[in-house]
């Protein structure tokens, strides 16, 4: 494992996916890379598809 | 009369919310080529409205929040974009709308995505009128300006977005003060155990509560303004932020003739009283619901898309928990809708408390989770009955 584990934010709502921790709750484990989410995945709260392209990479 | 026979006539969205730009996103996903156009009050620019009340924890400004301006949108969904345009009337008749300026625009579908009105509460005071209410990036912006570093806030009103700014606020280092009649925050959603959790892990951060009273008025004084609350507290505020609710801005359709509630009255297909008339969004009454929330106007947005799109489509309403954004204290709600007669069942374990709203039956029919039992939120979700089902009568 090289490279450090990323943070996504929704832009419709502010959610944030944090790869570390992962969504495990919604059966996505700890450590899940953003690319290794499911196309047919939504976020949470806003139900935007991943497909849409929604999440942006933060840096924080 | 075919429900989406707008044929080539364009759809005109009042509103550039993200109602109004989500269903211009999901038309386009079915159709390319239907002439749209969005006409908007605002200046047009993209941005994610719950993301106001945690700009500070996340170090944005307010222009930072601005993800797109309306040359930027006009461009991804092929539409004009009409900014600093408000529509004055519609004429369902004829089918136009007649913008401040005196244009005239035909439509062969409008779609009212014209959000909500801040509830201003009565104030006496020579400051009254410097109460700012936010539920625009303009309104966070002025609200911001306004703001010294380290400065004191007053918050009317301790409810979701009151607590949010709350949280936000005091855990920028401003001194916090908030306001409200009820006896603690979040009063109508959350089970009492559950509502102490969030007002003691928000004193514990320094926000002030002053509840059970209210502000009788605001005055100027000594470069600050000065609150008189009914219970006879003076407060001093560098700014008083007014977050005593929202309510449907049903103006432009009440003046129009159409069939008007709590919101603009639409059923599951967003179909207003008028024909071709469809609304969504904060302004709306979806089958008797006033849910003034992003998941919902989503929803709302994907069936109204298809539809105009040329696939009539109902909307469906899974249950859809609110996440309230005060990382001092955690709380994820699950109220029950449409309301029915219940009781709170709470359990409080270590890291939080879960209250579980049972009806008459025994039938779970919604949840408050704070703390660390947010994460039963999936789980719980499982159990809860559909909001609104697609399944209507008037499908076909
Ligand atoms: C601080 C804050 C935090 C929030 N946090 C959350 C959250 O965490 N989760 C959540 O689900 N929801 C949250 N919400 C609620 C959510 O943001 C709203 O439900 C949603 O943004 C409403 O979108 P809308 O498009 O219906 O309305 P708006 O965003 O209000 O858009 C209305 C549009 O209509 C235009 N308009 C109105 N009248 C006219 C007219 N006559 N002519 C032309 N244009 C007109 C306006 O200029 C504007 O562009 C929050 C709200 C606030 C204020
Ligand atoms: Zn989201």
């Amino acid at each position: 494992m090289s490279s450090e584990y990323r943070k996504w934010q929704c832009i419709v709502c502010g959610f944030i996916y944090d790869e570390a921790a992962g969504l495990p709750e919604d059966g996505i484990a700890p450590g899940t890379r953003w690319e290794d989410i499911p196309e047919d995945w939504a976020c949470p709260e806003c139900g935007v598809a991943k497909a849409d392209f929604e999440m942006v990479e933060i840096t924080a | 009369m075919s429900e989406h026979s707008g044929g080539n006539e364009p759809v005109v969205i009042v509103g550039a919310g993200l109602a109004g730009y989500t269903t211009a996103r999901e038309l386009r996903k079915h159709d390319r080529a239907r002439p749209l156009v969005i006409v908007t009050a605002d200046d047009g620019a993209f941005y994610s409205k719950p993301m106001l009340s945690n700009a500070l924890a996340q170090h944005k400004a307010p222009a930072d929040l601005a993800l797109k301006d309306a040359a930027g949108m006009a461009a991804e969904l092929d539409a004009e974009i009409l900014t600093r345009t408000r529509v004055a009337a519609i004429d369902p008749a004829a089918r136009t709308v007649t913008t401040g300026g005196g244009r005239t625009l035909s439509y062969g579908d409008l779609v009212l995505a014209t959000g909500a009105v801040p509830v201003r509460v009565p104030l006496e005071g020579d400051a009254a009128g410097a109460v700012i209410s936010v539920n625009h990036l303009d309104d966070y912006a002025r609200f911001r300006d306004a703001l010294p570093d380290g400065g004191t806030v007053l918050i009317m009103g301790p409810g979701l977005i009151g607590c949010e700014f709350a949280n936000d606020l005091a855990a920028a280092g401003h001194p916090v003060h908030v306001v409200g009649p009820a006896p603690h925050p979040l009063d109508r959603l959350l089970p009492e155990p559950a509502a102490r959790r969030l007002q003691q892990a928000l004193a514990e951060l320094g926000v002030t509560w002053h509840l059970g009273t209210t502000v009788a008025a605001v005055e100027r004084g000594g470069g600050t303004l000065r609150a008189r609350l009914a219970d006879g507290t003076g407060v001093d505020a560098h700014v008083v932020l007014s977050a005593v609710g929202l309510a449907p801005d049903t103006r432009l359709a009440a003046a129009a003739g159409l069939t008007v509630n709590r919101g603009i009255v639409v059923d599951r297909h967003l179909r207003t009283s008028g024909a071709h008339v469809w609304a969504l969004g904060d302004c709306a009454e979806v089958e008797g619901l006033v849910l003034p929330f992003v998941m919902p106007l989503m929803a709302c947005a994907r069936a109204l898309g298809a539809t105009l799109g040329g696939t009539p489509t109902a909307v469906r309403y899974p249950p859809m928990p609110v996440t309230v954004k005060t990382p001092a204290c955690p709380v994820v709600v699950c109220p029950p809708v449409p309301p029915v007669e219940g009781a709170w069942e709470v359990d409080e374990g270590g890291d939080g408390v879960r209250g579980l709203y049972r009806d008459g039956q025994g039938h779970l029919r919604g949840f408050a989770l704070t703390g660390g039992r947010v994460r039963e939120k999936q789980a719980l979700v499982k159990d809860i009955p559909p909001w609104l089902d697609g399944q209507a009568a008037s499908d076909g």
